[in-house]
This record gives C-alpha cells, sequence and structure tokens, in this order.
C-alpha cells in the first residue's frame, strides 16, 4: 500500500531533494511516523510537541485540508494523494 | 536582486494601496529556476487584517497545483505593512517557508489607499536570516534568460 506525499522546497532537505516520497499509514498520523523512519526529523517540523498539526503547516488528503476531516486521526488508503504545503503568511503584529 | 517589470511593481502596489488599511499578499509566480516574475497573482487575505496576512488554505493548495502544472513556482511572495517599514517583521521571519523566493514588501503607511509613493522593498529570507537586495524595475522583462 503506498500513498504519495508531495514535500514543499522547505522540508526536500528531509527527502534528499525529492519532490514526493511513498509512505503507508491507515491514519495521517501513522504516514508521518512512518515517513519518520525513513525522513528523521520531518516529523518535527510537521507536528507541535503537543502532538498537534502546526498551526502553520498545511496538508491535504486528496484536495480537502485535513483540519476539516478529522486533523492526524484523518483516515487513508491506497492511492491517496497527501499535499504537504507551508502557509503563506507573516504580518507586522 | 529582483528584476522586476513595471507593470508587475505598478498591480502589487495598487493592490497594496487598494487593501490599505488591511494588508495585501500575493504571488508572482515564474518558470521554475528561471528567477523571472512574470505571472501576478493577487490573493486574498484571509485573515483580513492590519497586522497579519495568511492565504486561504484551499486557494493555496488551487495556487500551488496551477503552478506545478505549469512548472512554475513563486518567484516573488509580496504583501504590504500598512502602519509600519517595509521590513520583515519577526513574524514574518518565522513564517518565511520559500527559501527560493523575492520576499518584497511594500509600505502604505504614508498615504494609505491615496496617491503618492510607497515604499518597496525585497528581501531573501532563509533560516530566519533575512537580507535585503536591490530592486531593479525595467520596462519589460528580456527575452534572455537572468
Amino acid at each position: 500500500m503506498a500513498i504519495e506525499v508531495r514535500i514543499p522546497t522547505i522540508l526536500r532537505t528531509y527527502t534528499g531533494g525529492e519532490k514526493a516520497v511513498p509512505a503507508e499509514g491507515a491514519t495521517l498520523l501513522a504516514l508521518i511516523d512512518d515517513l519518520e523512519t525513513r525522513h528523521t526529523g520531518i516529523k518535527g517540523r510537521l507536528i507541535e510537541e503537543s502532538g498537534e498539526l502546526r498551526r502553520f503547516v498545511n496538508v491535504y488528503i486528496n484536495d480537502e485540508d485535513v483540519r476539516f476531516i478529522g486533523g492526524l486521526e484523518a483516515a487513508l488508503s491506497d492511492g491517496d494523494q497527501v499535499v504537504v504545503l507551508p502557509a503563506v503568511a507573516g504580518g507586522a503584529r | 536582486m529582483l528584476t522586476i517589470d513595471q507593470a508587475t511593481y505598478d498591480a502589487i502596489v495598487a493592490h497594496a494601496k487598494r487593501d490599505h488599511p488591511d494588508e495585501c499578499c500575493g504571488i508572482v509566480a515564474g518558470p521554475e529556476g528561471s528567477d523571472r516574475p512574470e505571472r501576478f497573482i493577487e490573493m486574498i487575505n484571509a485573515a483580513g487584517s492590519p497586522t497579519f496576512y495568511e492565504f486561504d488554505s484551499t486557494e493555496l493548495l488551487a495556487l500551488y497545483k496551477e503552478m506545478w502544472a505549469n512548472d512554475e513556482e513563486p518567484v516573488i511572495v509580496y504583501h504590504s505593512h500598512t502602519a509600519t517599514e517595509a521590513y520583515p517583521s519577526r513574524t514574518d521571519i518565522g513564517l518565511a517557508s520559500e527559501p527560493n523566493a523575492h520576499y518584497v514588501l511594500v509600505s502604505t503607511r504614508e498615504h494609505g489607499n491615496n496617491e503618492g509613493p510607497v515604499e518597496f522593498r525585497s528581501y531573501r529570507i532563509i533560516d530566519g536570516e533575512v537580507t535585503e537586495e536591490e530592486v531593479t524595475v525595467v520596462a519589460q522583462l528580456s527575452n534572455e534568460e537572468s
């Protein structure tokens, strides 16, 4: 079972420059844990120490923002497409 | 150095003036690796705030999918500051996530929605380090790869 994960430019240092890598998992959290076994350090860029998805990281499963479909518990199945995109945000505050 | 054509420069400034006192934001995309800001894309500030900007997450995905399909990348990521100088704030630095992009900041603090000059400055923001760069405005981007 393979799920393609699209990696943004800023995290490609963890994937040897690859734009997309395969991973496995029945939930988003399991998928991220699986990624971490081969791309050490990437999990900490996606998930806070408290265990929440980072506020300024967006993850999409088949074009749905995971925040609307269960967050880290969102279910995955074979052939799903996962995209990771850092928020484009900032401001004077 | 950032080289930008006059029409794109004017479009960014017009967007900043129109959205003042809220911050505006957007991207200028170009062919991957070219460093040519060719395609101006105005985004909605989902935060709708005078001190913060954020692309809507659904629009962000649509934008990136379009760029991937075109073999483009964000060459410029721009936003405005409406009461402070055109220099990256700590928030801007902490959230900058496009190491290949020119981060353009426009300040509308002086003239707001009205005619008049604005500060227009450009930076590289990599691993929390800010480097200001020169901005060269040209009538049109040359046909040569820069």
